[in-house]
């Protein structure tokens, strides 16, 4: 993907010239209109694949030889949320190239990481741009930074930052020291809401499938699909899938420390069994004649809003791999079995419409 | 919030450790604190195997098999054959620092 050629040269505000240095562009520390709408979309849609920022070094307000040294990746978001903080400072920003991915993901692949910021080091000409041998990592970088490394090749010391670019003035202010709550990754309720769209999305591209193959499935008559069965007995199921995915993407995750149990599967499992449960009393018995689609149903879409909801493990800040491991153990022969079965009551459902058992 | 109960591959070797501190600088989730001039394992439940730890600590007094807890990614690692991994530009808008 022509990564360079979509990359955004920030917003030059001026230029700042070090003494016998090439000059570095300054950015500004307020958001433009254009800046809020790219947080939007990259917020719901795949358009944060593609907004990024030139690597290098780049200058906030008026910085010196003394002043400190920050460095973020370059998806265009972690860098403008981290000039957005620095407000009424004085900084110099070194952008690592992380092929557009924000530092914590980064330096889980290993792009935010050690090789690429000596080098980012060295090709800014650092050493020559301050005087101190400072340099600010945020702290979710330290998995692919070795402190002790970037020290001996490059002279500098790491200083992890805080985990949140807001705290940085504080930071800077207490003499680089961290109080803390400030290396603690948090996930509260409005994190959790703006992560949603990126829950739904993929799973609403799932849905066209499945709607076919329920769709199918009830409209299936021995001289072919009836569009009207199709859609009488469909439809319940439809309005299940978007509700599976309803309490797995979006009410999951909201309420994710309210709803009882560590394990995701069984969060998720228990809010579509609720919604499956409430929607029910909507569709009286006599809608199939037959109480076998109900017992499909009741199998089926809460293991649905499971499977969802584990997908969030992706989202979260606290779940370790092995936890997500142990819990796909267990959960996909139960999702596959169960999917075969419900499958299963619903063929017979038929056959017994068609009187042939 | 807390994940599940004690399946997190975190060793830690005290012997090993001098007491610099990097690895409560560098843990998202206090999982370290120091006593005595030594780091402690205080709260093992909370670690996410992020790994930041390990790779800081210059003694060699953490050990932990690090990799993203995500379901995606395992399930891919399952069909792969692979690792787990992940298309991260999909996932998390995380906001963190930077
Ligand atoms: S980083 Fe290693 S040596 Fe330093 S305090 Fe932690 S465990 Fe001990
Ligand atoms: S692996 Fe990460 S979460 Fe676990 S103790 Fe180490 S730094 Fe903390």
């Amino acid at each position: 993907m022509g990564i360079e050629k979509l990359s955004f040269l920030p917003r030059a505000v001026g230029v700042k010239k070090a003494a016998g240095q090439p000059a570095v562009s300054k950015v500004s520390s307020e958001w433009t209109w254009k800046d809020r709408l790219g947080e939007i979309k990259c917020r719901i849609s795949s358009f944060r694949m593609r907004y990024t920022v030139r690597p290098g070094l780049y200058a906030v307000g008026e910085p010196s030889v003394e002043s400190d040294v920050f460095v973020t990746a370059n998806y265009k978001l972690s860098f403008d949320i981290l000039r957005r903080e620095l407000k009424g400072l004085n900084v110099w920003i070194i952008v690592l190239d992380t092929k557009g991915i924000n530092v914590w993901c980064a330096a889980g692949k290993g792009t935010f990481g050690t090789n690429e910021l000596i080098s980012r080091i060295n090709e800014t000409n650092l050493h020559n741009v301050v005087t101190h041998r400072r340099i600010i990592i945020p702290q979710l970088g330290a998995v692919g930074v070795n402190a002790r490394i970037v020290q001996q090749r490059t002279g500098f010391r790491v200083y992890f930052g805080p985990v949140y670019a807001k705290d940085i003035p504080a930071y800077i202010r207490a003499g680089h020291v961290k109080t803390p709550e400030m290396r603690l990754a948090r996930f509260n309720m409005l994190d959790r809401l703006v992560l949603t769209p990126m829950e739904i999305n993929p799973a609403m591209k799932k849905f066209p499938l499945f709607a076919l193959i329920a769709l199918v499935l009830f409209g299936l008559q021995p001289s072919g699909i009836l569009f009207k069965d199709a859609w009488e007995g469909g439809m319940p199921f439809l309005i299940f899938g978007l509700m599976a995915v309803f309490t797995g993407a979006f009410i999951t995750p909201l309420l994710l420390p309210f709803i009882p149990f560590r394990s995701f599967a069984v969060k998720g499992w228990l809010t579509g069994m609720i919604a499956v449960f409430v929607l029910m009393k909507g569709i009286e018995l006599w809608y199939y004649k037959s109480l076998l689609p109900l017992a499909a149903a009741y199998i089926f879409f809460p293991l649905a809003s499971s499977y969802i909801a584990l997908q969030f493990t992706g989202s979260t800040t606290f779940t370790s791999m092995s936890g997500v491991k142990k819990e796909l153990k267990i959960g996909v022969p139960v999702y596959l079995t169960a999917t075969a079965l419900s499958l299963l009551i619903l063929i017979i459902y038929k056959l017994s419409q068609w009187r042939v058992i | 919030m807390k994940y599940l109960v004690d399946v997190v591959t975190l060793e830690f070797f005290q012997e090993k450790c001098t007491g610099c501190g990097r690895c409560i600088e560098v843990c998202p989730h206090g999982v370290f604190l120091l006593r005595d001039k030594k780091a402690f394992v205080a709260d093992r439940d909370r670690c996410m195997e992020c790994g930041a730890c390990a790779n800081n600590c210059e003694f060699g007094a953490i050990k932990v098999n690090s990799g993203v807890g995500c379901a995606a990614a395992i399930i891919n690692g399952m069909i792969t054959g692979g690792p787990p991994s992940c298309d991260c530009g999909e996932q998390s808008g995380s906001d963190c620092c930077g």
